[in-house]
């Protein structure tokens, strides 16, 4: 072990473990949004216990994805410094614009929509939730561009050691980026629709074991897990077109990657798709890859002759099994995850004729949705593994190597230092996290607040705000 | 102005806007289990900074932001130099944040005990080392890191305190002041002592015998502080927090001038530079974005203008 690898461990452990927040604050936030939006459309009093049940869950997720986000900004300097000084002109300006034009935005817009239900005018309150999800979906835009650089560097040359930006247009619209971000935003929608189908069913289970429970009385739950499932269902439909996208791109930009995903050790026309090892599909592979059914996929053993004659003597090969098998677990789990919301939607289907209810979901049904919260979330992480792992030994595909980006003054024992703490401080507030939001999800919807019980101003400061707002807050 | 120079401003601009903004809420942080004696009493403190505290520290991510895209080498060298202290600031904001957003989402008291630990240790270990860290920039020793990290921890303090002093009532309000004189009994004469240690490594005492502004700042820094004191003994809490927040403002012009032009050891701006191209666009940005950032902070300071009382539950 030397300061690289334990440097490179804790990349990975901090990277993970921030995405283990952002699809969910991504995907569930939209999804309070849109309740609030109900309530605000219909005032029903069931869609304002909605957004306070799910605003609550989203708001202990969304304080973890912030505080571990920092560690990402800093991380780059502290164990990357050859890579921050060699990419920083080009990479540095996209994070620089994620943080003025997204994390201002979300972080300023969060804290008036906690604290100003009852400050705000109704509908600038809304407002607030939709400005700070969309401050969201900016935040990942602009990082997943910067990502996308470091598969496929565009807009830049490289002048004294150090890559230098040309245009940052070209860097913005990267064709890697542009299948990157609907695919990684529509499945942090998988992960967002499948975490609340998941906790709806396990709430409909709850409601049918209770003795008190009548068939008849409408659940509340019907509206979210029908929105649940249509924004599962959506969403995964982008993911799959994309992630198509994606794969064209790697034939072109990153064939080493494609390669290690689909275990091709050597260039072959009319390659065949193996989904398990032994299974093969003739020709789907090259078809997939170029919509040829003849053309020539590139094999690893012969792209690492290839490197080698071009970058010079190394090893070029990603961890091959790693590679072959986050791609399907990704493929397998998350499209079951959009499968079951399929099933879903077509058994709660209106029946026919008009004016009748929709379907009761069934009691089976409510128990396969509660796997829609882990699917999605290992399909993201094996997707992140894939991606990064795939990229390997490169930090900057053809550009720089991880072994040069490494940070030269910093010590093994400071890195193994920061890899403890930060696993030791992550590893205490998952569990944290986790048991915090059972126990919400198991108290299940407060009644709506009783309407608002004013405690009349103090006489020696009539200034004074009257209340602090109950429900969401300290 | 040169672009390098602007980019050096404007970083400066955002740690002194970080400083100033986050300063209070470290301070706050700190004061919370002094200045409260109940569950409603702390969450009328820490009340004070709920709606803000996030967007006050997305002035250092931008900071930090801005370091990485305009001088990349003094993003990287400034964070692997400082690895271990950097790390101990990430843990602090990490239990920090989750502390302040946890605390109102958890079901038992005990629960809240370790949440408002985390916002007190959370607030405390970023206050002194990012002192520290500067000091240690300017003078490149032991001693004067922990003079420096005691001079922003001790700040920190007096400005959280005049500031719960501003935005609170009742007896919360006069525990705040009391707490001020305290903190300012310490800050001013670690003060003192600062000031006369701060400019001496030698390419900064060049740069700093160059520009007698410099201590003008220092010294304008100073009197705020001493001003910022009398006021909270006055009662005039806003004024109070301007002067405070002058004197964070001011000592940290006063910081960035003595960085400048080698905000590293062996290290200038212009060698740290990203190429014209990429400082010309950011620029563009910059500029066009920054002013509705600050107009939608400065909106969000006017909702939650009103002082807070203690909610009788
Ligand atoms: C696809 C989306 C995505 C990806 C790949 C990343 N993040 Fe992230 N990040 C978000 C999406 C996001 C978010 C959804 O916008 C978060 C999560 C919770 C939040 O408040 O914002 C966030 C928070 C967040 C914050 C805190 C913002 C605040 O205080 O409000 C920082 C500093 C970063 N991130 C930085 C990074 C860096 C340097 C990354 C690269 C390694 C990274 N993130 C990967
Ligand atoms: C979009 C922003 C991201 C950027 C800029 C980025 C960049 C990097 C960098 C600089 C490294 C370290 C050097 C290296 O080992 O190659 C790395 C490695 C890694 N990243 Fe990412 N990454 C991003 C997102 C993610 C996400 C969201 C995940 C997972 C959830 C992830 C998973 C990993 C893993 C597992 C490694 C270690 C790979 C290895 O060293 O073998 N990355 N990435
Ligand atoms: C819900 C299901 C899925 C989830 C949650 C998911 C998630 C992810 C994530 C997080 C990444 C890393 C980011 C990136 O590089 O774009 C990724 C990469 C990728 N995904 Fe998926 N994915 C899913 C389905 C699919 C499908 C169906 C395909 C193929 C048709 C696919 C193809 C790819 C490819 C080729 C990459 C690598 C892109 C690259 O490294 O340049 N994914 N996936």
């Amino acid at each position: 072990m030397d300061a690289l690898d334990l440097a490179r461990w804790q990349f990975g452990v901090t990277t993970v473990y921030h995405f283990l927040f952002v699809p969910l604050t991504i995907g569930l936030g939209v999804f309070v949004a849109g309740l609030q939006t109900a309530w605000h459309r219909t005032g029903k009093e069931h869609y304002l216990r909605l957004t306070k049940f799910f605003g609550k869950i989203f708001l202990i997720n969304f304080a973890m994805g912030v505080v571990t986000g920092i560690v990402q900004e800093f991380q780059f300097g502290m164990n990357w410094s050859e890579y921050s000084i060699f990419v920083g002109d080009v990479f540095g300006a996209p994070l620089a614009l994620e943080a003025l034009l997204a994390f201002f935005l979300e972080s300023t817009f969060i804290g008036l929509w906690i604290f100003g239900w009852d400050k705000l005018p109704k509908r600038i309150h809304l407002a607030t939730i939709w400005i700070a999800v969309i401050g969201s979906t900016v935040s990942a835009y602009f990082i997943l561009a910067a990502n996308a650089w470091m598969k496929h560097p565009v807009g830049y040359e490289v002048i004294d050691g150090k890559a230098r930006m040309t245009d940052l247009w070209a860097v913005l619209t990267n064709s890697a980026a542009l299948a990157q971000v609907p695919h990684v935003v529509g499945a942090a929608f998988v992960v967002g629709g499948g975490f609340v189908l998941a906790i709806c069913g396990y709430q409909v289970l709850k409601e049918r074991r209770a003795a008190t429970a009548r068939r008849n009385t409408p659940s509340i739950w019907r509206t979210p897990i029908r929105a649940a499932l249509a924004m599962t269902a959506i969403a995964g439909a982008v993911v799959a077109v994309s992630g198509d996208m994606s794969a064209k791109l790697l034939y072109e930009q990153q064939p080493m990657k494609l390669a290690a995903a689909e275990g091709l050790t050597h260039d072959t026309a009319g390659a065949a798709f193996s989904p398990v090892p032994g299974v093969e599909i003739p020709k789907l592979l090259s078809f997939l890859s170029t919509n040829d059914p003849n053309a020539v996929v590139q094999g690893t053993a012969d792209i690492q002759t290839r490197f080698t004659e071009q970058f010079g003597p190394a090893d070029y090969l990603p961890n091959l099994p790693v590679v072959f098998w986050s791609f399907r677990v990704m493929i397998v789990f998350g499209m079951a995850t959009v499968g079951l919301s399929v099933l879903g939607l077509w058994l709660t289907r209106r029946r026919r004729g008009g004016g009748r209810p929709q379907q009761e979901l069934p009691t089976w049904f409510a128990r396969a949705a509660l796997l829609a919260l882990p699917l999605p979330t290992i399909a993201m992480i094996s997707g992140w593994l894939l991606s990064e792992i795939g990229r390997q030994p490169w930090t900057v595909q053809g550009e720089l190597l991880t072994a040069a980006s490494v940070s030269p003054g910093v010590s093994l024992t400071e890195v193994a230092i920061s890899l403890a703490v930060f696993t030791l401080v992550y590893g205490v507030f998952a569990v944290a996290e986790a048991v915090l939001i059972i126990r919400h999800v198991k108290a299940g919807p407060q009644p709506a607040a009783p309407a608002v019980p004013l405690i009349p101003p103090s006489r020696d400061d009539q200034t004074a705000d009257v209340r602090l707002q109950p429900t969401l807050m300290y | 102005m040169e672009l390098t120079t602007f980019w050096f401003v404007l970083i400066a601009f955002l740690w002194i806007g970080y400083f100033v903004l986050e300063g209070f809420d470290f301070g706050v942080g700190m004061l919370a289990p002094a200045l409260a004696r109940n569950e409603a009493e702390r969450k009328q403190v820490l009340g004070t900074i709920g709606p803000v505290w996030d967007g006050n520290e997305v002035w250092l991510i931008t900071a930090v932001g801005a370091m990485f895209a305009a001088f990349p080498a003094w993003y990287a060298g400034l964070l692997s130099e400082f690895y271990l202290p950097i790390t101990l600031i990430l843990v602090g904001l990490i239990v920090r944040g989750v502390g302040l957003e946890w605390r109102g989402k958890v079901q038992h008291a005990s629960d809240r005990v370790w949440c408002d630990l985390g916002v007190l240790v959370g607030s405390a270990l970023p206050a002194f080392l990012w002192g520290a860290v500067f000091a240690d920039l300017l003078r490149n020793s032991a001693v004067a890191a922990l003079v420096g990290g005691a001079l922003s921890l001790s700040l920190c303090v007096l400005h959280g305190a005049v500031f719960v002093a501003l935005k609170t009532s009742g007896p919360v309000r006069s525990r705040a002041r009391h707490a001020a004189m305290i903190a300012a009994a310490v800050a001013l004469p670690t003060a003192v002592v600062a000031l006369p240690n701060i400019p001496v490594t030698e390419a900064v005492a060049a740069g700093w015998s160059a520009a007698p502004w410099l201590w003008a700042g220092a010294l304008a820094s100073m009197a705020a502080l001493a001003a910022g004191i009398a006021l909270t003994w006055r009662g005039r809490d806003g004024w109070a927090f301007a002067a405070t927040a002058s004197s964070i403002a001011l000592g940290g012009a006063a910081l960035f001038g003595a960085l400048w032009p080698a905000p590293l050891p062996g290290l200038t701006v212009a060698e740290a530079a990203s190429g014209p191209y990429t400082l010309g666009m950011l620029t563009w940005i910059g500029l066009i974005a920054l002013p509705f950032v600050l107009g939608y902070q400065a909106w969000s300071y006017w909702v939650f203008r009103k002082r807070l009382v203690a909610e009788v539950s």
